[in-house]
């Protein structure tokens, strides 16, 4: 399972790339291949005020629906409208053309409660 | 599951493992759940043809001079009027009419076997036994069992060079006994997709022989294995009833959308006087096909409103491959079941439109 070292992770199986006070915030490539085919996501709101662990999206997939939950507490600053017309985009590259959303970070303490590459690998076994 | 190690493997369980399959327990076996994706797999038995281990099915043989009687009286449909060769859908139900299972009843010329599903064959085995007749034999064949289906449009192309029974004598809900790469083995012509489709029962010893002759067969049709997950789109998509989503003891054959194997006027049989009681007063509530008008998948439990009043309960659900959207079966109350009603349906908390449609929600092509 893929687990790129440059980001970091949440026990919810999102991923962060952290560049500054911006996180590109998806799920990660467990998570998608968990859920299988993914026919719709639905988007948080630009604009949108956020907490650490707080839902700021839905993945349906057709067997289960999953919440995102966002990494970091912030402001979301732009989100992946392809996946509006494309949510396979997850499945097929979620380090990548699936990501999800960009927020500013407005606490960086709470980027320490993030899991490392290496305690998320133990965590998905 | 609570233990793992009481989950039992069908005969093709290296076959999944060797095919990459997402393998998950299911009824008390190891099943594969998906192996490429539940829309691919969906789409090539749409296409051309595809392979489903159910051999998690149940069989019970019945036997001995009694067997009709006792089949008929077990059963809400009519077991008299199948000939030999021919293959019944039905029912079983409890005295009060709420649903036992669903099953197929097959009729060979010396003797019956029922087909049931694979998560009530204890269930389904004990209530047979305690209904017993004099002079009637049932003995469980489920573990002696092998059972694959090859469901799509391609499938007489696929099957025909293995076998010299002529497949396209056998009309759909019929079988013959015959030889499939040599293995003797039951021709059953039906199928869960709404596709041209066989069943081959067989002895499990053969099992690896026949995946693999048959897959070799279907190559130039891209022949893939096909899980569980293809499995529910393709049946929802046909408003074929999933017994534990769909049916189960707390609804009745009638209101489940299944009037049509209830053969009322047929001698007495379990449930009989409750469900013409239940006709009588009139259906309180229809299992209902219904697409949504908006994203968002309706699943087994969410509720079902009409103008915010809640009118009945999902049952199952799904994102349709064939149609590109969402759709789902609900019961609801039974004014609100006509074709064109708009209802909403609460997905988590967020009420979206859907309206009633005709079912089945795709036309199949069976015959």
């Amino acid at each position: 399972m893929n687990i790129p070292a440059n980001l970091k992770y949440t026990n919810d199986h999102e991923w962060a790339l952290i560049t500054d006070d911006v996180a590109l915030v998806g799920i990660t490539e467990y998570a998608q291949s968990q859920l299988g085919d993914i026919v719709y996501v639905e988007l948080p709101q630009v604009g949108a005020i956020v907490q650490q662990g707080a839902a700021i999206g839905t993945i349906e997939a057709v067997k289960t629906v999953a919440d995102v939950y966002s990494p970091v507490s912030g402001e979301i600053i732009a989100v992946n409208a392809a996946l509006k017309d494309a949510s396979e985009l997850i499945n097929k590259d979620p380090y990548g053309e699936g990501w999800i959303a960009k927020i500013k970070i407005t606490n960086q303490d709470e980027i320490d409660n993030l899991l490392s590459p290496a305690d998320y690998q133990k965590l998905i076994g | 599951m609570a233990d793992e190690s009481a989950v039992k493997k069908t005969p093709f369980y290296d076959k999944h493992l060797a095919c990459g399959a997402k393998i998950v327990p299911f009824a008390g076996y190891w099943m594969p759940i998906q192996y490429t994706s539940i829309i691919e797999e969906h789409r090539r038995v749409r296409t051309t043809v595809g392979v489903f281990d159910v051999s998690h099915m149940g069989e019970f043989i019945v036997k001995g001079k009694n067997a009709e009687r006792f089949i008929n009286y077990l059963t809400i449909n009519d077991v008299t009027k199948l000939v030999p060769g021919q293959v019944q859908y039905s029912a079983m139900c409890y005295p009060d009419g709420g649903i036992v299972d669903d099953l197929l009843v097959y009729r060979f010329p010396d003797h019956f076997m029922l087909v049931v599903n694979a998560s009530n064959i204890a269930k389904d085995f004990a209530w047979a036994q305690s209904n017993l007749m004099e002079e009637v034999e049932l003995t469980n064949i489920s573990d002696q069992t092998g059972l694959l289906a090859i469901q799509g449009p391609q499938v007489f192309e696929t099957l025909q060079p293995l076998t010299e029974t002529d497949l396209s004598a056998i009309p759909f809900y019929h079988f013959q006994q015959g030889k499939i790469a040599g293995i003797d083995v039951i021709i059953s012509r039906t199928g869960y997709t709404g596709e041209k489709g066989f069943e081959i029962y067989h002895n499990p010893q053969y099992s690896v022989h026949l995946w693999d002759a048959i897959f070799s067969a279907g190559k130039p049709y891209q022949i893939q294995p096909i899980g569980l997950g293809a499995r529910d789109t393709l049946r929802l998509e046909m408003k074929y009833c999933l017994y534990g989503n769909d049916i189960d003891q707390t609804t009745n054959p009638l209101e489940a959308g299944i009037g049509w194997i209830t053969k009322l006027d047929k001698p007495d049989f379990i449930g009989k006087a409750a469900l013409l009681k239940i006709k009588a007063a009139g259906l309180q509530r229809k299992s209902t096909g219904f697409a949504m008008l908006e994203r968002g998948i309706p699943r087994h439990g969410y509720r079902v409103l009409h103008q915010g009043q809640e009118i009945g309960i999902v049952t199952s659900g799904t994102h349709s491959p064939t149609l590109n959207k969402p759709i789902g079966i609900a019961y609801v109350r039974t004014p609100f079941s006509t074709v064109g009603t708009s209802i909403e349906i609460d997905l988590r908390g967020k009420i979206a439109p859907a309206v009633v449609v005709k079912t089945p929600f795709v036309p199949a092509h069976t015959a």
